[in-house]
C-alpha cells in the first residue's frame, strides 16, 4: 500500500559553498527515500550536513550555497528546478518545516491565532471563519488545552513545549505530505521531549506523513524512526531500517559513533577507543601523575554543602516588601568524599549551575555555608582557590578569544602564584602535551581549534594549579558524542589517576551514570534525592527521580560491538 | 563516502595537520594580509579609494606647511591686491596665480584650505579621543559593575540622548562662553570645541561598550578569570575589554565623520573656531558672503574638501561596520 | 501595562526637573545676573534691591523651587538682550518653528520609512544600491551646506522660490501660519527639505538596518517555510516587527528635528526659536538659553511619551503579561 506519489526521493545531491578559500561541499552525493507515514531518520555530528539537506529540500539553502547536481522529487514531479512562485506554492502546502528553537519560531508581535489563520488561507480555499475554526481544531489536535481560549494568545503567553506544539500545528495547516523536522527538540527539557516525539510519531502514523527527522540524538534516533540515514563530512555513511543500521552498524563511522553513545543501563570503565577520521589524540595521563603532589589524607568529607540557598530578583520594585524573589536554590545539602565523583542532575531552571557557581564562589549565598577539608571557605578565600577549579560548559565561550592558549593556560597559575613566575612556561608547554594538544598549541587562539581541543584546553587552564577538586559544569553537552567520550575518558583518568574530587554536573542522566560514583537529583531548586549511581538507577525512591529515568532514551536497539570488553 | 581522507575536510580539523602547520607559521605582517578585513578591503574598490583620499587629505592637513604655497596667517604675506582672484587665473593687478583663487583679503584659497583642514581634523580627533575615553570606560563599568552604578550611568546617557548633540554642543559652548573671561574666548575656542563635541557625542560609545560588555561579562571565560579571583579592574581591562573594540572601531571611524561635521556646522554657525584660526566650517561661513556675488570659488573649494573628507570617512566606517559585521552579507 | 506608563511618566518629569536644574544653574552661576541687568551707573542700593527682588539671597534649592515654579507658569525672566519677557519672544518664534519642523518631520518619516523598506527588501537590486550610496553623501553633507546648495540653485540661479524668511503669515491671533498664504508656502519649501533630507537618510538607512536584521529571523525563515507570500513575509511579518526599534529612533529623530532647526533658521533667516537661540548663545543671553532649553526638553519628553504609548501599542509583550501555561 505504499503511495508512490507522495514519496520524496532525493538522488545524488550535491550542495555547494562558494567560500574565500575553496569550494565547501555540505552536501555530497547523498540518495535517500521517504516513504509515506514514515519517520526516516537524519542523524550525524555538527557539520556532517544533515540540515543542508533539509534546507535543500525546501530552497532556502542560505547563500551562497547551491545544488550543484542531484534531483529532489515529490511522487514523480522533480522539486529541485523549480522557481521561486512555485516553491513557494510547495512549501507548507505539501512540504513543512519545523525549526530547532520554538523561542524564535514564531513571531512574537502576532497572535498564534493570526498566523495560523494566515497560513491557512494562504495554501487553503477557506473564509475567515472557516480558517479560524481550523485554526482551533488544529491546536486542539497538537494537544494545547484550552483552543478556543488560547488562539488569541500571543505566543510570549506560552510555555517553551507549548510553543513547539503551535510550530507543529504551523506546519500542519494545509496537511503537508512531508514535515520536515530539524532538530525539534534540542532546545526542550527530556519530559517535554518525549511528549513532542510521541506526537509526531502519532501525526506520522495517523496521517501517513512522511517525516525526516533531523537530529544529533541516537537516544531519538532509536527511539521514534522507521529508518535512519547516518551523514559524516557531508556524505551518507550508512542507510537503513533503524533497528538494523543500530544493532548491525557496518560502516566504521557508525560504529564508532554508536559505540560513544552513553548507556543509562550498563556502566563503562572506558568508552572504547574507537577513532575514526583522525580525531584520536592522547592524553598523557601517567606522566603527569608522575609531578602531581600526592592528595593529604583527610578524613570527613572533602567539601561540605549545608543548607545553601540562592534566592534572584524576580521584579524590582523601591519598596522593599513589594519586591519579587525567585528561589533558585532552597536549602541543599551535601557532602562529597575525597576522591569520589558527585553528579547533580536536573532539567533546565532547576538550580544546578547555581549550585555550582555558589561552590565556586561565584555567587553569594543568601542562607547556609560550604566547607572545604572541614573549613568555610571563606575563611581561606587565596587557600581554597587554589585548590578548586572549574570546567565549563561551552567551548567556545569559555576561553578568552582574544588571549593566547599560552597566556589562557597560565593565568590560573600565575595570579594565584602557586608555581614560580619562571616555571610557568615549562608547566604550561608541559600540559598542553599532556592533553595531547602539543606544547606549540600554546602559540596560537583559541579559534584555531575545535570545540573538543578547547575543552582540553580548558581541562589544561584547570590542572595549571595542581588543584584538588575540580568543578564541571555540562562539561561536554555542548559537543558531539564522539568527542564527549574522549572528554568523559579524560576526566575518568583524571579522577583515577590524580585522585581529583569532582562535582559533576549535566542535564543528561547516562551521562551521569558513567560518570559519577553518587548522584544528587534536583527538582526546582531542591534536593529531592541523593543516591549511589547503581541503587539511583536500579531502584530510584522519588516520584521524580523515577519519572525522569522512565524518560530516559532507550538504547536497547544499539549494538553492544566494542562495548563488552570494557564493560564493567 | 569511501574516500576517507578526504571526509575529515569539513569536521574538527586532524590534529596532525595542525602541528604540521606550525612549523611554518606565517609571519605576523603575513597574518595581517591574509587576514579576512584585509582581503575584503583588497576586494572592495570603494574602500580602497576612501582610505587613499582619507589618507591624502590627512597628509596634506598634517603637512600643510610644507606643501601651502603661501602661509595665509602671516600678514605679511599676504597682498590685498591679490583679493578675488579667480582658480587658475592670473590676477589683473599683481599677475600672481592661485590654483583655487583668493578671498577678499587676498589669502590663498588653497593654503587656507590645508591649515582649515589641520583645525577640523584635530578637532574632530580630539573630540572623538575624549568621547571615547570617557563612553569605554563608562560603559565598561555600567555593564560590568551593573546594579545602580549601572542605572545612573544609563539614565544620565539617555537623558542625554534625547538632546541632540549639536544642541548640546551648543549649550556647553554657550556656558563656556560665559564662564570664560572675553580675552581668553579665542584662544580658549579651540579646546571649548573639543570638550563640546567630545561632551555630546560619548552616550554612543558607551551604549555600545556597555552592551557588548553584558554579552561578554555572562561568558564563562569571565567566570574563569573571577574564579581565580581576579579583580574587576582587571577583567574589565585585560579581558572584556579587548572583545568589546570591534565595535567601538566602527563607531569612532563613523563618530570622526560626525564630529568633523559638526565641528563645521559649529563654526559655520559662528560659535565654533574663531576667526583667527578658520576651520573648514569658519571658511564656508566666509565663503558664503560672496557666493551671492559671484565669487563661488571661496566657498566651493572648501565645501567640496569637506565634503570629500566626511565622505570618505563615512565610506570607510560604512565598509567597516560590514566587514566586521559578517552575518549582514547573507 | 498602566505600571508602565506611570513609570515613563515619572521619569519623564525626573528628566524635566533635572533640565530644570541644568537651565537654572545656567541662569544662577553663568555670569552674574545683576551685571546683566544693571547698567554701568548702578548704586550698591540699586545691587541690593535686585538681588532681594530677584531672591538672590535666598539658599539654592529655594531658588530653584521658585525658578521651576515661575517656569511652569511660563515665566523665564527678561532677555539680557532685547530687555522683554523671554516668554513673550518665544512665543511669537515658535510657531515658525513647529510648521517647518512638522513639514519636515512628515518628509523624513515617510520617505525614510518607504525608502528603508524598498533598500531592504531589494538589497541586491541596482536602485537600491543606487539609494544606499547617495544615502552615504547625504549623511556626509552637513545640513548648511544642503541649504546654501538649495539657495544658489534655485534661488539665486533658477530665481524659483526664495530663499530666506517666511513669506507672509496669516495671524490667528494666537498662531501665526505661513501655510495659509502662497508666498508662505513657497518660502517654506528650501527650508523643509534642507531639514529633512539628514533626517530622512538617518531613518531610511535605520529602517533599512533593522529590517535586514528583522528578515534574518527564525520566524522569518519559518514563515517562508509555511509557503507564505513574500508581500505577506516583507509587509505583515517583518514590518511590524523592524517598527518596534525604528519607532524609539524615530521618535528621538523628531526630537532632533527641531534642534537641528536652528541651523536651517540661520541658514534662511526663518524667524523661529533656533535663530532665537543660536542668537542667544553668541550674545550669551542666558534667560532665553535657559529657556530654550526647557521648551526643547518639554517637547522631547512628550515626544518620547507618544513613542511608549506606540511602543505598547506595538508590542503585546508589553501589554499583556507572558503568563505561561
Amino acid at each position: 500500500m505504499v503511495d508512490v506519489n507522495h514519496r520524496l526521493t532525493i538522488d545524488d545531491l550535491t550542495v555547494e559553498f562558494p567560500t574565500r578559500r575553496k569550494l565547501f561541499t555540505a552536501v555530497d552525493d547523498a540518495t535517500l527515500t521517504v516513504e509515506p507515514g514514515e519517520i526516516h531518520g537524519l542523524v550525524g555530528e555538527s557539520g556532517a550536513g544533515k540540515s543542508t539537506i533539509g534546507a535543500a529540500i525546501m530552497g532556502l539553502l542560505d547563500r551562497p550555497g547551491r545544488i550543484a547536481h542531484g534531483t529532489i522529487r515529490l511522487g514523480d514531479r522533480e522539486i529541485s528546478g523549480l522557481d521561486q512562485a512555485a516553491m513557494q506554492d510547495l512549501r507548507g502546502r505539501e512540504i513543512s518545516m519545523i525549526f530547532q528553537d520554538p523561542l524564535t519560531s514564531l513571531n512574537p508581535l502576532f497572535t498564534v491565532g493570526e498566523q495560523l489563520v494566515e497560513t491557512i488561507t494562504a495554501h487553503l480555499n477557506l473564509n475567515a471563519q472557516q480558517a479560524r475554526r481550523r485554526a482551533v481544531d488544529l491546536l486542539d489536535r497538537v494537544g494545547i488545552p484550552e483552543p478556543g481560549r488560547r488562539v488569541d494568545q500571543y505566543p510570549h503567553q506560552f510555555s517553551g513545549g507549548m510553543r513547539q506544539r503551535v510550530v507543529i500545528a504551523l506546519a500542519l495547516c494545509s496537511e503537508p505530505e512531508v514535515i520536515i523536522a530539524d532538530e525539534p527538540t534540542t532546545a526542550l527539557d527530556v519530559s517535554i521531549q518525549a511528549q513532542i516525539l510521541d506526537l509526531i510519531r502519532e501525526l506520522a502514523r495517523e496521517r501517513q506523513v512522511g517525516v525526516i527527522l533531523i537530529t544529533h540524538d541516537m537516544g531519538v534516533i532509536a527511539e521514534t524512526t522507521d529508518r535512519v540515514t547516518v551523514m559524516y563530512a557531508g556524505a551518507i555513511v550508512e542507510s537503513g531500517p533503524t533497528v538494523q543500521i543500530l544493532g548491525q552498524p557496518q560502516h566504521p563511522y557508525t560504529k564508532s559513533l554508536i559505540a560513544a553513545v552513553p548507556r543509562p543501563g550498563l556502566k563503562l570503565h572506558r568508552f572504547p577507543q574507537i577513532s575514526y577520521g583522525g580525531r584520536e589524540t592522547t592524553f598523557k595521563i601517567e606522566d603527569l601523575a608522575r609531578n602531581w603532589p600526592v592528595q593529604p589524607a583527610t578524613d570527613g568529607p572533602l567539601l561540605q554543602v549545608q543548607g545553601i540557598t540562592k534566592r534572584f530578583l524576580d521584579k524590582n520594585s523601591l519598596i522593599p516588601s513589594r519586591r519579587r524573589y525567585f528561589t533558585a536554590v532552597d536549602d541543599v545539602s551535601f557532602d562529597i568524599r575525597p576522591g569520589e565523583v558527585f553528579g547533580l542532575v536536573g532539567e533546565s531552571g532547576s538550580g544546578k549551575s547555581t549550585i555550582a557557581r555558589m561552590i565556586a564562589g561565584l555567587y553569594g549565598m543568601d542562607a547556609g555555608r560550604v566547607l572545604f577539608d572541614g573549613t568555610p571557605i571563606e575563611d581561606d578565600v587565596d587557600g581554597y582557590r587554589r585548590q578548586v577549579q572549574m570546567i565549563f560548559q561551552d567551548p567556545y565561550s569559555s576561553l578568552n578569544p582574544r588571549h593566547r592558549v599560552d597566556a589562557i593556560v597560565a593565568e590560573p597559575a600565575l595570579h594565584l602564584g602557586v608555581i614560580p613566575r619562571a616555571q610557568v612556561k615549562d608547566r604550561v608547554a608541559e600540559l598542553l602535551d599532556r592533553v595531547g594538544l602539543g606544547a606549540e598549541a600554546g602559540l596560537k587562539y583559541p579559534h584555531e581549534f575545535s570545540g573538543g581541543q578547547r575543552q582540553r584546553i580548558s581541562i589544561a587552564r584547570a590542572l595549571a594549579t595542581q588543584p584538588r577538586f575540580l568543578i564541571c559544569d555540562e562539561p561536554t553537552s555542548a559537543l558531539d558524542v564522539s568527542i564527549q567520550a574522549q572528554i568523559l575518558n579524560i576526566l575518568k583518568d583524571l579522577q583515577e589517576h590524580l585522585g581529583l574530587t569532582m562535582l559533576f554536573i549535566s542535564h543528561d542522566l547516562p551521562v551521569v551514570r558513567q560518570m559519577c560514583d553518587r548522584v544528587g537529583v534536583l527538582k526546582d531548586g531542591a534536593l529531592v534525592e541523593v543516591a549511589e549511581t547503581a541503587q539511583l538507577f536500579g531502584a530510584p525512591q522519588h516520584d521524580y527521580t523515577k519519572e525522569l529515568i522512565r524518560l530516559m532514551p532507550k538504547t536497547d536497539l544499539l549494538s553492544d560491538e566494542g562495548l563488552g570488553s570494557a564493560a564493567e | 563516502m569511501s574516500d576517507l581522507p578526504d571526509a575529515t575536510r569539513q569536521g574538527a580539523k586532524p590534529l596532525g595537520r595542525l602541528e604540521a602547520a606550525e612549523v611554518t607559521r606565517p609571519s605576523r605582517w603575513h597574518a595581517a594580509w591574509d587576514s579576512d578585513l584585509s582581503y575584503n578591503f583588497r576586494r572592495s574598490p570603494v574602500a580602497m579609494v576612501a582610505a587613499a583620499v582619507t589618507l591624502l587629505l590627512v597628509l596634506s592637513a598634517v603637512f600643510a606647511p610644507l606643501i601651502a604655497p603661501t602661509n595665509p596667517f602671516d600678514p605679511a604675506s599676504l597682498n590685498l591686491m591679490n583679493g578675488f582672484s579667480q582658480p587658475g587665473v592670473a590676477n589683473q593687478f599683481t599677475g600672481d596665480t592661485f590654483l583655487m583663487g583668493t578671498d577678499d583679503q587676498g589669502r590663498d584659497v588653497f593654503s587656507t584650505i590645508l591649515y582649515g583642514m589641520r583645525i577640523s581634523l584635530f578637532v574632530g580627533v580630539m573630540a572623538v579621543l575624549l568621547a571615547m575615553v570617557l563612553g569605554i570606560s563608562l560603559g565598561l563599568i555600567a555593564g560590568y559593575v551593573g546594579g545602580l552604578t549601572d542605572a545612573v550611568i544609563m539614565r544620565v546617557a539617555d537623558v542625554q540622548l534625547t538632546f541632540p548633540s549639536i544642541l548640546v554642543a551648543l549649550l556647553i559652548f554657550g556656558i563656556a562662553r560665559g564662564v570664560i573671561p572675553i580675552e581668553y574666548r579665542d584662544q580658549m575656542a579651540i579646546w571649548v570645541l573639543i570638550l563640546a563635541i567630545g561632551l555630546s557625542d560619548w552616550v554612543q560609545f558607551a551604549r555600545v561598550v556597555r552592551g557588548a560588555t553584558l554579552v561578554e561579562r555572562g561568558k564563562e571565560y569571565v567566570q574563569a578569570a573571577r574564579l581565580i579571583g581576579r579583580g574587576s579592574g582587571a577583567i574589565m581591562v585585560r579581558h572584556i575589554l579587548p572583545n568589546v573594540l570591534s565595535p567601538v572601531l566602527v563607531i569612532a571611524t563613523i563618530s570622526l565623520a560626525l564630529a568633523i561635521i559638526a565641528e563645521a556646522t559649529l563654526s559655520f554657525l559662528g560659535v565654533g573656531a574663531p576667526p583667527t584660526q578658520p576651520s573648514l566650517g569658519t571658511l564656508i561661513r566666509i565663503g558664503q558672503d560672496f557666493l551671492f556675488s559671484g565669487e563661488w570659488w571661496i566657498l566651493f573649494f572648501p565645501a567640496c574638501t569637506l565634503l570629500a573628507l566626511a565622505l570618505s570617512v563615512n565610506l570607510l566606517g560604512d565598509w567597516l561596520r560590514d566587514a566586521l559585521n559578517p552575518k549582514l552579507n547573507d | 501595562m498602566v505600571a508602565y506608563i506611570v513609570r515613563r511618566m515619572l521619569q519623564s518629569i525626573l528628566v524635566l526637573l533635572v533640565v530644570g536644574l541644568v537651565a537654572f544653574s545656567m541662569f544662577r552661576f553663568v555670569g552674574d545676573p545683576i551685571e546683566q541687568l544693571l547698567g554701568q551707573e548702578r548704586t550698591q542700593a540699586d545691587v541690593d534691591r535686585l538681588r532681594e527682588a530677584l531672591g538672590l539671597n535666598d539658599p539654592f534649592p529655594v531658588q530653584y523651587f521658585d525658578f521651576l515654579v515661575r517656569a511652569v507658569q511660563g515665566d523665564f525672566g527678561i532677555s539680557y538682550r532685547q530687555s522683554r519677557p523671554v516668554a513673550d519672544i518665544i512665543a511669537e518664534r515658535l510657531p515658525a518653528t513647529l510648521e517647518l519642523a512638522l513639514i519636515s518631520g512628515l518628509l523624513a518619516v515617510t520617505l525614510g520609512i518607504a525608502l528603508g523598506v524598498f533598500t531592504a527588501i531589494r538589497r541586491r537590486g541596482v536602485a537600491a544600491n543606487v539609494i544606499m550610496s547617495t544615502s552615504l553623501i547625504g549623511v556626509s553633507l552637513p545640513t548648511f551646506l544642503i541649504g546654501i546648495l538649495l539657495i544658489y540653485v534655485f534661488g539665486v540661479q533658477l530665481r524659483w522660490l526664495p530663499t530666506f524668511g517666511r513669506g507672509d503669515v496669516v495671524d490667528l491671533g494666537w498662531w501665526s501660519t505661513g501655510l495659509l498664504t502662497e508666498s508662505g508656502l513657497k518660502s517654506l519649501i528650501l527650508p523643509a527639505i534642507t531639514l529633512g533630507l539628514y533626517q530622512m537618510t538617518l531613518i531610511m538607512r535605520l529602517v533599512r538596518a533593522e529590517m535586514l536584521e528583522v528578515l534574518r529571523q527564525d520566524y522569518i525563515r519559518f514563515a517562508r517555510a509555511r509557503g507564505l507570500r513574500s508581500r505577506a513575509i516583507n509587509f505583515r511579518h517583518a514590518l511590524k516587527n523592524t517598527m518596534v526599534p525604528v519607532i524609539t529612533v524615530t521618535g528621538l529623530q523628531l526630537g532632533s528635528i527641531i534642534a537641528f532647526a536652528i541651523i536651517t533658521e540661520t541658514v534662511f533667516q526663518w524667524p523661529g526659536v533656533g535663530l532665537l537661540f543660536i542668537n542667544a548663545v553668541q550674545f550669551v543671553d542666558i534667560p532665553v538659553m535657559a529657556a530654550y532649553l526647557m521648551l526643547i526638553s518639554v517637547m522631547f519628553v512628550l515626544i518620547n511619551l507618544i513613542v511608549d504609548l506606540l511602543y505598547v501599542w506595538v508590542d503585546p509583550r508589553l501589554r499583556i503579561d507572558g503568563k505561561t501555561a
